[in-house]
């Protein structure tokens, strides 16, 4: 139905990612403690950046894809 | 615990979204059909999510995780046996006739199988169960956020129900089913890193082991009953559940989970909104692989706590013990959310907490209105009026649905009592509905009158079980016992259990005898609707992996791999 989920799902998770990135990388490092001395923002936030983005290009491949579809189709019924 | 800007940043963003793609939907609502089945128009991945999604409320949240402290990993029960296969039933078996018969909800099976009555039964004991459980959805998220972050209840309340209720109203199921994927994502990835966490501070799965084996023996049982799902089954006595093997198979693994994975709308509407017959099938089936899974996310985090909480000399982690001196199992997921991630991170788990309260009350609100308007609204106020008419109507029942909902919302905060009478009564209308089901759609010769008197008595066989047996330790009163304890059961777990086996093999007996003595319908009136005279679903176009019957043996491999290593 018209709308692809995986934009929405990779656009929130792109501006997540993004935002931990960032608040990791400019965090004061003694937050760090209750996560066991691991800068979470920072390696979490990178994970969930790479899903965002991931889901991002396979909806812009899909789309893509069936915009070609389309295309192909076209020029079929014009011959 | 104390939230930081970026937190806040995060929750907003997510709320951003959320009301975004209702808005984004608004114009693909014509019918009443996109608004109610989403055009049945749905790929099979986001269906499968959205049927794993609309059932992962907080309740399965907070509740697997407060299990997972109390009975240790026999909780995962609930998943492995309580309900992949059940959902591998219904994707096999059932879905053919609830998609095929072109049904458009639940009780519209019960309609077309049977007799108006029956129908009329399901969808009126089901409506008021939706509303009401998605009341407690909201009444358990704006208590919980009051005590954690120290919120007012109202405002909890308010927004969590203004926000379901525009992303519903404007996009119908379409936008609750893609915000429940949205929500699945959220939930696990935000999770995750709480797991690893919570693992690496217990030394890892074997110093998890160790430690849970301390608990185990505090208790009184054997050094694995907190880590082993399977070996302390064997007797009532000998596990913390309280329940034994068969008790356990039959009553959670046969009755509670078919009858509630097999026919309760509000995880089959997902199936039905799917694109195709066999991207319905394989919808439950899709769900399932992750569903497996889940024990490790949601009961993993209770018995790391447990095991913490029990540490000799403190971890630095400990449960707190409830006002008569009991562990306050249901902060689990809470309190560990505020003990390991720092600001930043600690918002996206909130945030994922919260979207688990908003699914559980979307899911119940989209069954809702599409029951009320279908089942109720069409078929006994107003038949006959254009699709236009039921499509406003579908929205205005989700305006009122929210409305009645905050509503249970707040007589849960006054009087707690009538939530868990409630709940039971949910308890004997649901047990014996799947025996129903079962000779619906797989013994031609069950009739109408046979469904209703089964379903009625099955009903009435569940009250009388509960109102003469006890669980140990309770007076009589919510937990049963009101004519007089004839039998005492050594835990809750396990008077539930049996008073499902009680309730599904009356109503299935009375249903059979019943309809024994009545007239059957014309056989050629139940093509589609029953097993043995419908065709079967064509599958040689389909590659293996796309195959119903192929998907389910493989999952249930995975699931019996999944039990034999954590025996």
């Amino acid at each position: 139905m018209g709308l692809d989920i995986r934009l929405p799902i990779g656009a929130m998770f792109t501006v997540f990612g993004l935002l931990l990135v960032i608040y990791g990388a400019v965090s004061d490092k003694s937050i760090y403690q209750r996560s066991l001395g691991m800068n979470v923002n920072l390696e979490w936030g990178a994970a969930l950046l790479i899903f965002g983005v991931v889901m991002l290009l396979l909806a812009r491949r899909s789309a893509s894809a069936a915009k070609a579809d389309e295309s192909e189709h076209d020029s079929n019924r014009g011959h | 615990m104390t939230l930081s800007a970026i937190d806040w940043i995060i929750m907003l963003v997510y709320f951003v979204f959320v009301l975004g793609i209702g808005f984004m939907l608004r114009r693909y609502m014509k019918t009443s059909t996109d608004f109610f089945l989403s055009g049945r128009s749905i790929p099979a991945w986001i269906t499968g999510l959205a049927f794993l999604s609309a059932n992962l409320g907080a309740q399965e949240v907070i509740g697997m995780a407060a299990s997972g402290a109390k009975y240790g990993i026999a909780t995962s029960h609930f998943y492995w046996v309580g309900a992949i296969p059940a959902m591998v039933f219904v994707g096999v078996f059932m879905m053919p006739f609830y998609y095929g018969s072109r049904a458009r909800s639940v009780p519209e099976y019960l309609k077309l199988r049977f007799d108006e009555k029956t129908r009329g039964l399901n969808a009126i004991s089901f409506a008021t169960m939706t509303i009401f459980s998605s009341g407690i959805s909201m009444y358990a998220m704006g208590l919980l956020l009051q005590t954690l972050l120290g919120w007012d209840f109202n405002f909890s309340v308010l927004v969590s129900a203004v926000i379901v209720l525009i992303y519903i109203f404007l996009g119908g199921l379409t936008s609750a089913i893609y915000n429940e994927v949205l929500q699945f994502f959220l939930i696990v990835l935000g999770f995750l890193p709480l797991v690893f966490l919570g693992l690496k501070d217990a030394g890892g799965w074997a110093g998890l082991q160790t430690r849970l084996g301390v608990v185990a023996t505090q208790h009184g049982f054997g050094t694995g009953a907190w880590s082993n799902s399977w070996k302390y089954m064997g007797s009532a006595a000998s596990n913390p559940m309280g329940v034994e093997w068969f008790g356990m198979v039959m009553g959670l693994g046969f009755v509670l989970s078919f009858g509630y994975w097999c026919t309760d709308f509000l995880v089959v509407q997902r199936a039905m909104a799917a694109n195709s017959m066999s991207a319905a099938r394989r919808t439950p089936l899709i769900a399932a692989v992750p569903k497996m899974f889940f024990p490790f996310l949601v009961i993993l985090p209770g018995m790391i706590a447990i095991a913490l909480t029990y540490q000799a000399g403190g971890s630095g982690f400990a449960l707190p013990a409830k006002p008569d001196g009991s562990l306050n199992y249901d902060m689990v997921i809470p309190l560990m959310l505020g003990h390991y991630f720092p600001s930043g991170l600690l918002g996206v788990g909130l945030t994922a907490l919260m979207a688990s309260f908003m699914s559980g009350m979307a899911g119940n609100v989209t069954a809702f209105n599409t029951v009320w308007t279908y089942d109720i609204y069409q078929s006994y106020i107003k038949p006959g009026a254009s699709d236009r008419h039921y499509l406003m109507m579908g929205r205005m029942a989700t305006v009122f649905g929210i409305a009645v909902s905050v509503a249970a919302a707040y007589v849960a905060t006054r009087f707690n009592n009538i939530m868990d009478m409630l709940q039971l009564v949910f308890a004997f209308v649901n047990a014996p509905l799947f025996a129903t089901f079962l000779l619906g759609m797989f013994w031609k010769r069950a009739t109408g009158h046979g469904a209703f008197l089964g379903l009625l008595s099955g009903m009435l066989a569940a009250a009388i079980h509960h109102a003469t047996t006890l669980p140990a330790g309770a007076v009589a009163g919510v937990k049963g016992g009101w004519f007089g304890a004839l039998h005492t059961y050594r835990s809750e777990m396990a008077q539930n259990f049996w008073m499902a086996i009680f309730a599904w093999t009356t109503c299935f007996v009375v249903t059979i005898l019943v309809s024994l003595a009545t007239r059957p319908r014309e056989e050629k009136e139940l093509a589609g609707l029953v097993y043995s005279l419908t065709e079967r679903p064509t599958e040689e176009h389909l590659s293996w992996y796309q195959r119903p019957a192929i998907l389910g043996a493989i999952v249930l491999l995975m699931t019996l791999a999944l039990n034999i290593i954590f025996w």
